[in-house]
């Protein structure tokens, strides 16, 4: 029983990390209109740079520097910001898909980097050694869990309240402007280069938090973290949530990280031996399947956009 | 690093294959696809599948052509592949990206083409394997050219760069001197127009897919004649095809053969100063040195 | 005197429930010149386009010798009798003079000798048939454009303000070109600013605004309307409201 109590307890955690990944991304994508084909990197930068500045020292490694927690997820933050702030410069200007191109680009070669500067990164092996928030004070394990979810609920909670109140200002109303109708919101005296470069960054700072908690919640962060699949699982998220829709993001993340976890569980249990090393495929084409499928049949999502007259 | 420069030249022929189709799709559809590249994993696997039936049907076609490891089954079989590979781009079209570009924005169709490419090249490791595939088990020798530096050069890679060069310079006297490639290079520039103009806009998106997707075809099998073939291959080509695109300027299929060459050379050279395990960035370098230097491309029109 | 073209209640525009034209007729007599005049806004552009086919038709008809040709795609109109000249952006600027007439000739029995006859009315054209259609001046985009559109022997041939931007001998010259064609049995329906020098060409004028027909009578007539006058010729618009 207790077993499968801390067992919710971790899928939550996690699932409410990818939460708040899905709401940077719900900025992005369902506010402003942007594609962001790296979602990883922003989440990784903000892990990688979480981990030198506040994990444990090892020999021959760079980093382990023990900075508090908010120090070194608040470095983690700012790398992942500075990170989309450079790319989206260099982009926003440009046709609507280099944005795309760019940070497909940028997952790419931190991938490369991740996997290949052993001295910064640990290369394949990872980083690993991270002393978690008020954990020696909290002795049991099952309570640390419960207090760490309690924390990323927090942080979720605080995002959320945020991005509501961000969305529904004037300056909400703006992005969304320039979304429907750059021409016209040009007309209005907004900038849209500016404003979609601001948002960009807010929401890759965001899954730069996010990828903070992640480091404080496994310890460890390694290449395959960084992989594009979770691009495509917060893509995911977003589309059948709802894009635009902040509720629809935490449910979407929610659903997709559940059904995610139980295909897995099925195929390991059910799926033939020979099939075992085949079950990553399979939930690589039930993702790709989900994302085609609703942009096909419901673009919308399970809770469409409420504000306003919602995408085409 | 002569050897680089030849070993480039070659990749870069297999991405300039790659990046003729792409180029003409980003421009006519206003859309990167991202899915574009698993059409040279569709080719290379219907490639092997066609040369294995073939060779079963007739063994007399699978000896190889030496000192080629080709064979005259594997030949058929490439140009089967194109043909097949022409329609499943035709194919994915009409299945999903006619249908989202009939009701929505063109984020959505980038959005769309993540998802075909993961259901692709997925479904290729399921078909096929995780692991690497040969056409031929044959070892093809090296012809050494030069001893000091040592340059190695196999009989594959010459006549891939031929059967490359051959194909890009049909292609060019297709668009230069038929009412086709007038009417290809017509739509590229003002599609309106080119209606007024009698040309069928629905018909040119038919004919880029069957052009794209048959190069693309060619591309992965020959990149699989010198090299071999797994799942990853659409993956590892899709953003040296995306450079080349970018560099050469979207929509200049000239550019893209040029852009194609220039990245093929710039990764090959830089594994002479850089581990390999950084190669699959280096195309993502030069597309920032272009967004740097000259947005739009060397031959490009296409504004934001 | 027979109708080549024929448009009758036609509402068109680019959006669903918002129409640019309401219920404009017009005839279009065979062999004979019509231009269509009036204020800016007032969906004359739209109309030939919505006739070539470029602006969907939410209703009424649009005849062609009799068949009705509303709804078909832009590109068939070439192969029905019926050619259209856009105001700018008419030629491929990437494609040499003799491409974008080979373009418009690929389904033209016959093309070589077509395309020796065109050189032939466009001496100009002939001089540069090899040059990047994109070098040509002004003027001679603008033959080219008329030679694209004459290509497939077109009876009925929709030009939109073919005198804008050219000189005024230029502009007199192809406006005078307009009104040859119809000695040669083209039927040609021009939309003009240029309302004096086009009213000096013409046969007959339809005059529109706010996407309705105001007026229409012989191109004689309205020319010496003192009313029409003192609204389209004395250089006052005629206003909004």
């Amino acid at each position: 029983m207790s077993g499968v109590v801390s067992y919710l307890v971790f899928f939550a955690t996690m699932a409410a990390i990818l939460a708040i990944v899905v709401l940077g991304l719900n900025l992005q994508w369902g506010y402003t209109g942007l594609f962001n084909g790296g979602v990883a990197a922003f989440f990784g930068a903000g892990a990688y740079v979480t981990m030198l500045l506040g994990g444990r020292p090892e020999p021959g490694q760079f980093g382990g520097f023990l900075l508090p927690f908010p120090v070194a997820i608040a470095g983690g933050i700012l790398f992942a910001g500075l990170l989309a702030w450079f790319f989206g410069a260099l982009t926003l200007k440009l046709r609507h898909d280099y944005l795309a191109i760019a940070t497909f680009g940028v997952a790419v070669a931190l991938e490369s980097v991740a996997r290949n500067a052993e001295w910064l990164t640990g290369g394949a092996k990872g980083l690993r050694g991270f002393p978690r928030p008020l954990e020696a004070s909290i002795a049991d394990n099952f309570l640390y869990g419960l207090f760490f979810l309690a924390l990323v609920l927090a942080v979720l909670a605080a995002v959320y309240v945020g991005l509501e109140r961000l969305v529904r200002s004037p300056y909400g109303r703006a992005l969304r402007a320039i979304r429907e109708d750059e021409e016209a919101a040009r007309s209005l005296g907004k900038n849209p280069v500016r404003l979609r470069l601001q948002s960009f960054v807010i929401g890759s700072m965001i899954m730069g938090a996010a990828g903070g908690l992640y480091v404080a919640f496994y310890a460890f962060i390694g290449p395959q973290d960084l992989a594009p699949i979770l691009t495509f699982q917060v893509w995911a998220m977003l589309i059948v949530g709802g894009a635009g829709n902040n509720r629809g993001a935490v449910l979407g993340a929610f659903l997709i990280w559940a059904a995610w976890t139980a295909s897995g569980f099925a195929l390991a249990t059910f799926a033939p031996q020979a099939m075992q090393l085949y079950t990553g495929p399979i939930q690589y084409i039930l993702i790709g399947s989900v994302i085609v499928g609703m942009l096909l049949w419901r673009p919308q999502g399970i809770l469409p956009e409420r504000i306003g007259q919602g995408r085409r | 690093m002569i050897q680089n420069v030849l070993d480039g030249v070659l990749t870069g022929a297999v991405i300039s294959l790659g990046a003729i189709g792409l180029t003409m799709v980003m421009h006519m559809l206003r859309f990167a696809n991202f899915a574009y590249a698993e059409l040279l994993a569709i080719g290379a696997y219907a490639a092997l599948v066609f040369d294995k039936v073939l060779a079963a049907l007739a063994p007399v076609l699978a000896s190889a052509f030496k000192p080629l490891t080709l064979s005259a089954s594997l030949a058929l079989a490439t140009l089967l592949a194109m043909a097949i590979t022409g329609a499943s781009a035709v194919l994915l079209d009409w299945l999903i990206f006619r249908r989202i570009r009939a009701k929505a924005d063109a984020l959505s169709m980038v959005f769309a083409s993540f998802g075909v490419a993961l259901i692709v090249r997925n479904a290729i490791t399921l078909a096929f394997g995780h692991d690497a595939k040969l056409f031929s088990k044959d070892i093809a020798f090296a012809t050494v050219l030069s001893t000091d530096p040592l340059i190695l050069v196999k009989a594959d890679q010459v006549f891939v760069l031929i059967a490359a060069l051959a194909l890009m310079a049909a292609f060019h006297i297709v668009l230069t001197r038929t009412a086709f490639g007038f009417a290809l290079r017509a739509v590229a520039e003002n599609p309106n127009l080119a209606q007024v103009a009698g040309v069928r806009l629905s018909t040119m998106i038919v004919s880029v897919w069957l052009i794209g997707g048959a190069f693309s075809a060619a591309a992965g099998v020959f990149y699989t004649l010198t090299n071999h073939l797994s799942p990853a291959l659409g993956h590892n080509f899709l953003l040296p095809v995306f450079a080349a695109t970018i560099v050469g300027g979207i929509g200049s299929v000239y550019g893209a053969v040029l852009g194609g060459f220039l990245v093929g050379v710039a990764s090959a050279l830089s594994l002479a100063v850089l581990p390999s395990g950084y190669v699959p960035a280096m195309p993502f370098l030069i597309i920032l040195a272009v967004l740097l230097l000259r947005p739009h491309g060397l031959f490009g029109e296409d504004q934001a | 005197m027979t109708a080549a073209l024929t448009i009758e209640a036609l509402e068109a525009g680019y959006v669903r429930d918002l129409p640019i034209l309401r219920q404009v007729d017009l005839v279009a007599e065979r062999a004979k010149l019509t231009v269509i005049i009036g204020p800016n806004g007032a969906g004359k552009s739209t109309l030939i386009k919505a006739v070539a086919g470029l602006v969907p038709v939410t209703s009424g008809r649009v005849l062609l010798d009799g068949q009705d040709i509303a709804g078909i795609r832009p590109d068939q109109m070439g192969a029905l009798g019926l050619s259209y000249v856009p105001q700018t952006d008419n030629i491929f600027r990437h494609l040499s003079v003799r491409e974008n007439l080979a373009l418009v000739l690929r389904r033209v029995p016959e093309k070589q000798a077509r395309m020796a006859e065109l050189f032939v009315l466009f001496p100009a054209l002939a001089q540069k048939r090899a040059d990047r259609a994109g070098s040509l001046s002004g003027g001679q985009r603008q033959m080219l454009a008329i030679a694209m559109a004459l290509a497939p022997r077109p009876r009925v041939v929709l030009m939109d303000e073919p005198s804008a931007g050219l000189s005024p001998k230029i502009a007199a010259e192809v406006l005078a070109l307009a009104r040859s064609l119809t000695r040669q049995d083209v039927t040609v329906l021009l939309v003009e600013q240029n309302v004096k020098q086009a009213l000096g060409v013409a046969d007959h004028c339809y005059i529109l605004a706010e996407g309705r027909n105001q007026l229409d009578g012989p191109a004689a007539a309205i020319l010496a309307d003192p009313v029409v006058g003192e609204i389209y010729l004395g250089g006052k618009r005629m206003s909004a409201a």
